[in-house]
């Protein structure tokens, strides 16, 4: 399952790899030595704002946003082609004086919740935001009641035999010898 | 007994879990636009740079919006089904050129096929950001009052198509709003 978005992709074009299943050792060499380029290429590409402010404010909100081609980085952290994008997104609403709240609500119009990296608690979101804090207190009982029920095996009750028996081992014997 | 009982349980519940998980494509993202009208946009199409396309186009019968790339791999494994579709006339389709070089996009359509009714050129991907796409390909299936009933993420497949798009199309012919022309 690959979908792109990275125009980066173009590459496999090229070297015919769909076609020919040969290897063909400099193409292969050539695409490696340009896929790592292409990254920091395309994160040359910086958005900048004069204010300090502004610019603390844009680099928190991307970094709020989830990027959904590289699920696992922010809009900040992407290089993806999409990720650009949305960054002159957000740098262009700022610029129109945009709020924080109308630019996520932008994203999750777009995206769904899933864009946000704090999804807002709803009933559907109730698991994620709850469900640690139901584990540890699952967890917590079962420890408790393991930790009980160990001690309780080891304070075993005698019976009355055995009982009687414990006596005669530690004491001395009552009939008048001593 | 309850004492190997437990733990085997959890095991069981765990095990369970993993499985669905697995399952699961992360990728997969619900889309929040089902059972919203297509967002609006107004592009050239593309075998006529002079004339526009605009989302008034999706009204009036069942359609698929599908957003295509030359440079997308992913929608060659895809083509020959929606050609197919196309050739049996079952849905009109209409293509979102996203973000391609028209010359691309035209060269593409010519050595393939060309399964759409007609595509719009998006070439800064400005639509694409409206209607969430994040990889391309992607299809929307538009029911006749200009609603998105479902959106394929990914190359369309056989299954989806028998399975979730044809009888979506299907139920949406009979309660359409619009009678067709």
């Amino acid at each position: 399952m690959f979908r792109q978005v990275n125009p980066a992709m173009k590459l496999s074009r090229w070297t015919g790899s769909e076609r020919s299943h040969r290897p063909r050792i400099f193409p292969c060499l050539l695409l490696l030595v340009v896929a790592t380029c292409l990254p920091v290429h395309a994160a040359d590409t910086p958005l900048k704002f004069d204010d300090p402010a502004q610019e603390l404010r844009y680099q928190s909100l991307l970094s709020e946003l989830r990027c959904l081609v590289c699920q696992n980085q922010s809009l900040a952290d992407s290089h993806a082609d999409l990720a650009q994008d949305l960054r002159e997104e957000v740098h262009g609403m700022m610029a129109q004086g945009k709020g924080n709240d109308e630019i996520l609500a932008f994203m999750v119009q777009r995206y769904g919740d899933f864009v946000l990296y704090r999804p807002p608690v709803r009933s559907g979101t109730w698991i994620l935001w709850f469900g640690p804090f139901v584990l540890l207190l699952i967890a917590v009982t079962a420890a408790v009641r393991f930790s009980r029920g160990r001690n309780r095996g080891t304070a075993q009750v005698l019976s009355e035999a055995e009982r009687d028996r414990l006596q005669k081992l530690l004491l001395p014997p009552t009939d008048g010898n001593s | 007994m309850s004492r190997y009982l437990i733990p085997l349980l959890v095991f069981i519940a765990l095990v369970g879990l993993f499985a669905i998980g697995l399952r699961m494509d992360p990728r997969r993202v619900p889309s929040p636009f089902i059972g919203k009208p297509a967002p609006a946009f107004d592009l050239p199409q593309l075998h006529a740079p002079g004339q526009r396309l605009t989302q008034e186009i999706l009204r009036g019968r069942p359609v698929l919006l599908n957003v295509w790339a030359s440079w997308c791999v992913e929608c060659r494994h895809e083509h020959g089904l929606l050609l197919q579709l196309a050739r049996q006339q079952q849905v009109p389709i209409y293509g979102l050129n996203y973000k391609d070089p028209r010359a691309d996009a035209l060269r593409w359509l010519e050595e393939f096929g060309n399964p759409y009714v007609i595509s719009a050129v998006d070439e800064e991907g400005g639509v694409g950001i409206d209607y969430g796409v994040y990889g391309v390909p992607e299809t929307f299936v538009v029911d006749a009052a200009g609603i998105i009933r479902y959106k394929h993420i990914g190359a369309l497949t056989e299954k989806a198509v028998n399975e979730t798009i044809l009888p979506l199309l299907n139920s949406g012919k009979g309660s359409s709003e619009r009678s067709g022309p």
